[in-house]
């Protein structure tokens, strides 16, 4: 039977959060914390190769204690287990040691029940980086396949799967050997509004959580902020359009406005429209 | 095969979550249905919690219990166009435990009240819109919600859907309401430095205000606006009868920024950002719009009962403890086996013999009198401040004079029988 785990995590809504004008970083306290909008479909296409294969789906997710929360919103997709690794020596991690943490984790669940596919999300709202996906692929030594937008087939038998990935003018379609690692793009699916027995079954789930001490050859130098090379130079928030001139008035005063500043600027348009 | 459970509540608010949490100790299996993200994150109040009804489902709450402010001060002001007259008490005795009462902010307090359920073995399911109750053989049998599969049943249902209580509306048990029966209150949660809040309202820390405006803070429509203390953010708020709002042709925002704009208030909110716009509708009816509470295993808590007393801005504390008398009615049946509405009738005989159904009907003719006699809040408030003004600013004039002068300004004689009518039929209303 197909083990699929789907890695997924706990981000600040990045839509609503503020930031820190000061210190140019995310007000993590400003908005909700919520599970990766990437993840949602990362776990809803491990869900659906279930349903048409049989098989577990298990989530996976580095993250303080609550982010179980996201855990549970992937039971109520209808993920079977969740698998937290919790722990501040984990804390502070770039995408090298967050893949390198996960990988760990990969193992360790690999022994309970060997795992034939991972799927990630794209990337994460709060790090738009795509880096942990292959990063994880790379240490597991098994293809990654990114920008998938279509699972064709999977056929745990004989052992490969068949994906549509999205490149620049259309999409090319793939085989790769499993195990393998796929990330998502959001077109893949769309996720319906969960059942209530799944709502009723994340309410009631409590996951696995393991610190780092239930992981086993772990070099700890590789983890959390220690085992983080990446250095942030700089934060800034993209500046603000300026200038642009605003109409006043009411609205037909605004139009006749309008009509004349574009008559006064037509030179900008000549030409254009034209074969 | 659907899951069955003793009870089903629907709606996490103070009367659902009351309710859960007793039946939940009692050895109940319950489920706690939630529309919202979370429970808080649709309810609404000006933000006064009081402590008894709340102690009498968790003693001593307020040592965990994520609150804002104890009140130690409650002002009152009767405000005309430019002025203001106030009187209030303020007592150290509610500075400390057991405390009267406390300032909340609903999102972050319903929350630990619904975890503190969830503690006692409550099943919560947030996101879930309750669509209807199954009725068979006419007994409410269980709901249908929103979501796939998504059918449940129970021995009892428990209609803590809040005012406007389609559940309950849809079994019949009360009628749409009319627009002088329901008021509608917007506010806004204002943030202020903690300190700050704290001079300008003479307050230590750990010490709140609430104060209550009537008269120009609604523009002389029946209703009330509201100024609250919390932690580090102000609630402003006004709420007025719909019936009000639609005779005078103003939106509700307009009246929020008017209040927020008057001179009496504007000072307390110098300096405030805006942190979060809310609005809900109190049921205001009193004990005349009440509909039925009771029927084949479904029981009706809360402002889905329109369990509210506008006169003493009380609803919460109505609501938990009709919550929790539901529940000890509910545990009761399930001793008995007896789900009839012959048997949760008792909750009703119960509710109306506590302190609930005794305020319910002192106040049962308050709203409409006030609704059809507007000289209260649009003359006589103006004309106290009127009186008190020229008593109080020194002319030269004698304290004689003065009396006289405000006497005639009451009126004619006429006039005067008439305002002595009006505070004799008020005294009638509120006794």
């Amino acid at each position: 039977m197909l083990h699929i785990v789907a890695c997924i995590k706990q981000v600040p809504d990045t839509k609503i959060i503020k930031m820190n004008p000061k210190t140019n970083t995310m007000d993590r306290a400003s908005a909700p914390a919520i599970l990766n909008p990437y993840d949602e479909h990362a776990v809803e296409e491990a869900v659906r190769i279930r349903e048409r294969y049989g098989g577990t789906v298990s989530v996976l997710t580095m993250g303080p204690p609550p982010a179980v929360k996201a855990i549970k919103k992937c039971i109520a997709i209808g993920a079977d287990e969740g698998y937290m690794i919790s722990d501040r020596k984990f804390a502070g991690a770039d995408t090298l040691a967050t893949s390198y943490a996960l990988t760990k984790a990969l193992e360790k669940i690999s022994q309970i029940k060997p795992v034939d596919l991972v799927i990630c999300g794209k990337m994460t709202i709060d790090g738009d980086t795509g880096q942990v996906g292959p990063g994880i692929a790379r240490r597991l030594d098994i293809p990654p396949l990114t920008s998938v937008k279509k699972v064709e087939e999977v056929n745990k038998q004989d052992g490969y799967v068949i994906v549509h990935r999205k490149i620049e003018d259309g999409h090319e379609v793939i085989q790769s050997s499993l195990p393998c690692l796929l990330s998502v793009e959001k077109e893949i699916n769309e996720v319906p509004y969960a059942s209530f027995p799944n709502m009723l079954k994340a309410t009631r789930y409590d996951p696995h959580i393991w610190s780092v001490d239930d992981l086993e050859d772990v070099d700890i130098k590789q983890l959390g902020l220690k085992g983080s090379p990446t250095i942030v130079a700089k934060v800034w928030a993209p500046p603000k359009p300026e200038g642009g001139k605003v109409l006043e008035g009411n609205p037909a005063e605004k139009v006749e406005q309008l009509i004349s500043v574009l008559l006064e600027r037509k030179e900008l348009f000549e030409g254009r429209g034209r074969a | 095969m659907a899951e069955r459970f003793d009870c089903i509540v629907v709606g996490a608010g103070p009367a659902g979550i009351s309710c859960a949490f007793e039946l939940a100790k009692g050895g109940a299996s319950v489920l706690l249905l939630e529309r919202g993200e979370y429970p808080g994150s649709k309810n609404v109040m000006g933000g006064v919690l009081y402590r008894k009804m709340m102690e009498d489902v968790i003693p001593g709450f307020y040592k965990e219990a994520p609150l804002e402010r104890p009140i130690v001060e409650q002002r009152f002001m009767m405000m005309d166009k430019e002025s203001a007259v106030t009187f209030g008490y303020k007592g150290m005795e509610w500075g400390q435990e057991p405390y009267n009462n406390f300032t909340v902010l609903r999102a972050k307090f319903d929350q630990w009240f619904a975890s503190k359920a969830v503690e006692q073995g409550a099943i919560l399911v947030n996101e879930t819109v309750v669509t209807q109750c199954i009725v068979e053989e006419g007994r409410v049998v269980g709901v249908r919600t929103d979501r796939p599969d998504g059918d449940i049943y129970a021995d009892v249902v428990v209609l803590a859907d809040g005012v406007n209580s389609l559940l309950a509306k849809s079994l019949g048990f009360h009628k749409e309401y009319r627009p002088d029966e329901v008021a509608l209150a917007t506010m806004e949660v204002l943030k202020l430095d903690k300190k700050t809040i704290e001079e300008r309202f003479n307050l230590e820390p750990n010490q709140g205000c609430t104060i209550e405006l009537f008269g120009d803070a609604t523009k002389g429509i029946l209703g009330t606006g509201f100024l609250y203390t919390n932690k580090d953010t102000l609630s402003i708020g006004v709420g007025t009868l719909l019936s009000g709002l639609i005779k005078h042709k103003i939106k509700p925002y307009e009246l929020l920024e008017y209040v927020k704009n008057h001179p009496m208030i504007r000072p307390y909110l110098h300096g405030s950002d805006q942190q979060e716009y809310l609005a809900h509708l109190i049921p205001e009816g009193g004990y005349k719009s009440m509909g039925r509470v009771v029927g084949n295993g479904v029981i009706v808590v809360g402002d889905a009962a329109q369990l509210v007393n506008a006169i003493h801005r009380e609803g919460s504390n109505l609501a938990m403890t009709s919550g929790r008398i539901a529940a000890e009615t509910i545990l009761l049946a399930m001793e008995a086996e007896d789900f009839s509405e012959a048997l949760l009738d008792r909750y009703r005989v119960k509710l109306m013999e506590s302190f609930v159904g005794q305020d319910m009907k002192k106040y049962k003719d308050s709203t409409h009198h006030f609704d059809k006699f507007p000289q209260y809040f649009d003359q006589y408030i103006p004309m106290m401040n009127r009186a008190a003004s020229q008593m109080f600013t020194v002319d030269g004039s004698s304290k004689w004079e003065k009396q006289k002068k405000i006497w005639k300004e009451v009126g004619t004689a006429r006039e005067k029988i008439k305002i002595a009518r009006d505070a004799y039929r008020a005294w009638r209303v509120m006794k």
